[in-house]
């Protein structure tokens, strides 16, 4: 599939690591992943409020998400975490689809929302993705959410593909 | 009940064959197979062969039909036409990252259809 990028790169990012007051004061922690810590993923995943899930991931229970991590927790792919409080609350990853492309996706947890950490979050992402000389991200969210939306486009992504049932967003770096 | 399983490529054609002949054999259903072609999926002889093969290998007996042109509009078309009760299609493949990505026929037949549709993951 040929999928359409913009042609100016976006950025440049901040990479990882960030360390960052959120909007309700919590100091958070931005960090690349280098392996280690899954089960620290998965007390995340399993805290994962259900009406955050979209098009199927996160999975609900544990066994699914444990195989999910695996397939996403790769030396292939770029994972960054934020921390807050001792534990994990947000993680971001791009995970390459075999050619030159990366599919992107976000996770915050439910008590962490709407406090800034997403945005730090995705552009520390992005700041990985470049140090990786990663230049083609592209991701998919449903139509009706717009405020992930709206975070895509403020980080400089465009939008693909819109004419099928998930919109499709992407972005150069 | 008279159901009429879509198919549209190769790589899902077991699995969404493999759930309608399973139930079909478990309740007395009647299968009918349509065969339809996507702009990015295999020649519909390919495709038809390939479900002839499936079902033979498996003594299920299917009557199997071919349709070129628009396949979502196709599939529901006939279903409506010759009253099939359910409509059996794949449900989607998954992303790099494991989203679930719905195909254009699938979308089309879930918006369109007036029977229930079984979407097969």
């Amino acid at each position: 599939m040929t999928r359409v990028y913009p042609s100016e790169p976006a950025g440049p990012f901040e990479s990882p690591p960030i360390t960052f007051e959120d909007a309700a004061g919590r100091t958070v922690e931005i960090r690349a992943y280098t392996g280690g810590g899954f089960e620290d993923f998965l007390e995340m995943y399993l805290a994962f409020d259900p009406k955050d899930r979209a098009q199927g991931i996160p999975p609900t229970n544990e066994p699914r998400i444990r195989e999910w991590l695996e397939s996403i927790l790769t030396d292939d792919a770029v994972n960054v975490t934020a921390s807050a409080e001792g534990r994990l609350v947000g993680h971001a990853t791009l995970v390459p689809d075999g050619t030159e492309e990366y599919e992107l996706a976000i996770f915050v947890l439910d008590d962490y929302q709407e406090s800034g950490i997403g945005t730090r979050l995705i552009t520390a992402l992005l700041g990985a993705g470049e140090d990786h000389d990663i230049e083609q991200v592209w991701l998919s969210v449903e139509r009706w959410n717009s405020a992930a939306r709206a975070l895509y486009r403020k980080v400089g992504f465009e939008p693909s593909k819109t004419e099928s049932f998930e919109f499709e967003m992407s972005l150069r770096l | 009940m008279r159901l009429l399983v879509g198919i549209d490529r190769s790589e899902r054609a077991k699995a969404v064959l493999g759930a309608a002949t399973a139930r079909a054999t478990d309740t007395g259903d009647e299968l009918t197979v349509a065969v339809v072609e996507t702009a990015d999926g295999p020649s519909i002889d390919q495709l038809e062969r390939e479900v002839q093969e499936h079902l033979s290998a498996r003594s299920i007996d299917a009557d199997v039909r071919s349709f070129t042109g628009h396949a979502g509009s196709q599939l529901v078309e006939f279903a409506e036409r010759e009253g099939f009760d359910r409509l059996v299609i794949d449900g989607g493949q998954r992303s790099p990252l494991g989203k679930i990505q719905l195909e254009d026929v699938a979308e089309f037949v879930l918006l369109n259809a007036t029977m229930t549709v079984t979407l097969v993951r």
